[in-house]
């Protein structure tokens, strides 16, 4: 079974969400696409410092079998990306896989649009939708 | 409806991560594709592929009814050896590719891919003759394959027969692990030697618990079909389905080693003949990615100037490289004069080296 915390927001594209403050939100992917995906080899974010549309595509994580495209949970400016990711930097995509909702943070957001927050699923809806 | 192995319950016991592949339920990974990869380049892996089809063919014409559907030259093998091959139609195009085993004087064992049993059948009744017996084994017979290093090691802990005589692509019947009449076979699509054993079905669940048993003491893991994709492709061998396909020809694919044009009549020779003296327009090759995005299969290929040229059908991410490699089509032409290539998802560009193939040795990653 997939491990759902319910202190967080999600997207049916399989991203998790949480507050930081009021204009600043962490995202990553879920326990439930870690799991799908297998081993994580490399994540793209290029976009940092750009102001991206909420649900248009901000980076990609490449796993050995598959790819798969990261979109944005809510329209805004990405602001950072974990360093722990980075390949020139901490170099260690496969952190997703072992901790997706802590140290597997993938990027930070300032968000334009406060509103689109009532747009993401709670726990329980994300559950129903993963079966 | 789909089919299930006599192993299932195993697998899913395992916690196997379970795909339906060819009509069959199978275990795509267990620990995860690198873990399981390694364990194979380094160790010994256990894949279960008893969806693999097997059909017998028999009697005075068995011989003259294979080299007329198959490309190698059939007449060459020795009983207990076995032999790579295709089998393409009147246009060269590939129907599939297969392995061949003379088992006795008048006796063969053909060995299919799962997704083209019906096909293959089909193609076989269609063109056997009179004097030759075929027998779709498909169903009764369970294969499985032990791979890797250590494979000796374990598979010696558990037979009599002589398996150190054995050389690649040879073939006996033995004894393993109290199960009679077992075809052990020195093959496989992992490149790190080992060897595959045709059971019965009925005695299949209790051979592999039995190596898996005694292999765990030498390293063995359980391996998917996930990290035996990876490991053919490592190699560069060819996927059906993906690489090679009745669009394609041996030619163009790289097989023209298993397509003996000299030989008897075969079904295709004669426009293969026909492409070799004109020469192949396209070529299979093997690159690297500079990047670690991966090409997956369908990317388009592009030349320096942004033009596609090609495209990619194999593509993955190499857990002994730790880099993206593929396999994919481009003009013969280009590939003469250039070494570059540029991939695209639709999306983004992505550039990459066209290497030759294997793109590992093996030797470096066993022990």
């Amino acid at each position: 079974m997939s491990n759902i915390p319910s202190n967080l927001k999600y997207t049916a594209e399989h991203e998790w969400v949480i507050k930081e403050s009021d204009d600043v939100i962490r995202v990553g992917i879920s326990d439930f696409a870690q799991s799908e995906l297998g081993d994580i080899v490399y994540v793209e974010v290029e976009t940092v410092g750009d102001h991206i549309e909420k649900d248009e595509i901000f980076g990609a994580v490449e796993a050995v079998k598959t790819t798969s495209d990261l979109f944005m949970p809510m329209s805004g400016e990405v602001i950072e990306f974990n360093p722990t990711l980075d390949e020139s930097e901490g170099d260690d995509p496969a952190i997703i896989n072992e901790d997706p909702y802590e140290k597997g943070w993938i990027i930070k957001i300032k968000i334009s649009d406060p509103s689109q927050w009532d747009e993401l699923l709670d726990a329980e809806a994300y559950g129903e939708l993963i079966g | 409806m789909t089919k299930l192995t006599p192993l299932y319950d195993f697998h899913v016991n395992q916690g196997a991560k379970m795909t339906d592949f060819a009509g069959y339920m199978m275990p795509i990974q267990y620990s995860g594709i690198q873990e399981e990869h390694m364990a194979v380049r380094q160790k010994a892996g256990l894949f279960d592929v008893s969806h693999m089809g097997e059909f017998m063919v028999e009697g005075e014409d068995a011989l003259a009814v294979l080299q007329k559907i198959t490309t190698n030259n059939v007449k060459s093998l020795k009983i207990g050896q076995a032999q790579y091959t295709l089998m393409t139609n009147e246009e060269g195009g590939i129907i599939d590719d297969l392995i061949i085993y003379r088992l006795d004087e008048q006796k063969y064992l053909m060995v299919v891919n799962a997704s083209n049993i019906k096909k293959d059948w089909d193609w076989l009744i269609e063109n056997k003759t009179l004097n030759c017996r075929t027998e779709n084994v498909s169903e009764q017979t369970g294969l499985i394959a032990l791979q890797g290093p250590k494979a000796i090691q374990i598979l010696k802990r558990l037979t009599d027969s002589d398996i150190e005589s054995l050389e690649y692509y040879h073939c006996m019947m033995g004894q393993v692990a109290g199960a009679s009449s077992v075809l052990i076979s020195a093959t496989g699509y992992t490149g790190s030697g080992g060897f595959e054993l045709y059971i019965n079905s009925d005695q299949l669940v209790s051979v592999w618990n039995d190596i898996w048993e005694i292999g765990q003491q030498e390293g063995l893991q359980l391996a998917g079909l996930g990290c035996r994709d990876t490991l053919r492709l490592e190699m560069g061998y060819c996927l059906y389905g993906n690489d090679i396909d009745e669009t394609t020809s041996p030619l163009e694919a790289g097989l023209g080693w298993v397509t003996k044009l000299k030989k008897t009549d075969f079904i295709g020779q004669s426009a293969l003949i026909k492409q070799k003296e004109k020469g192949v327009v396209r070529k299979l090759i093997g690159f690297k990615m500079d990047g670690k995005r991966v090409a997956r299969s369908g990317y388009n290929i592009l030349d320096g100037k942004g033009k596609v040229v090609g495209e990619v059908r194999s593509g993955t991410f190499s857990p002994c490289l730790q880099t993206p490699i593929g396999l994919g089509y481009i003009p013969k032409d280009y590939e003469i004069n250039n070494k570059r290539i540029t991939i695209s998802n639709g999306r983004k560009n992505f550039d990459a080296e066209i290497v030759k193939t294997p793109f590992i040795n093996v030797n470096e990653y066993g022990n």
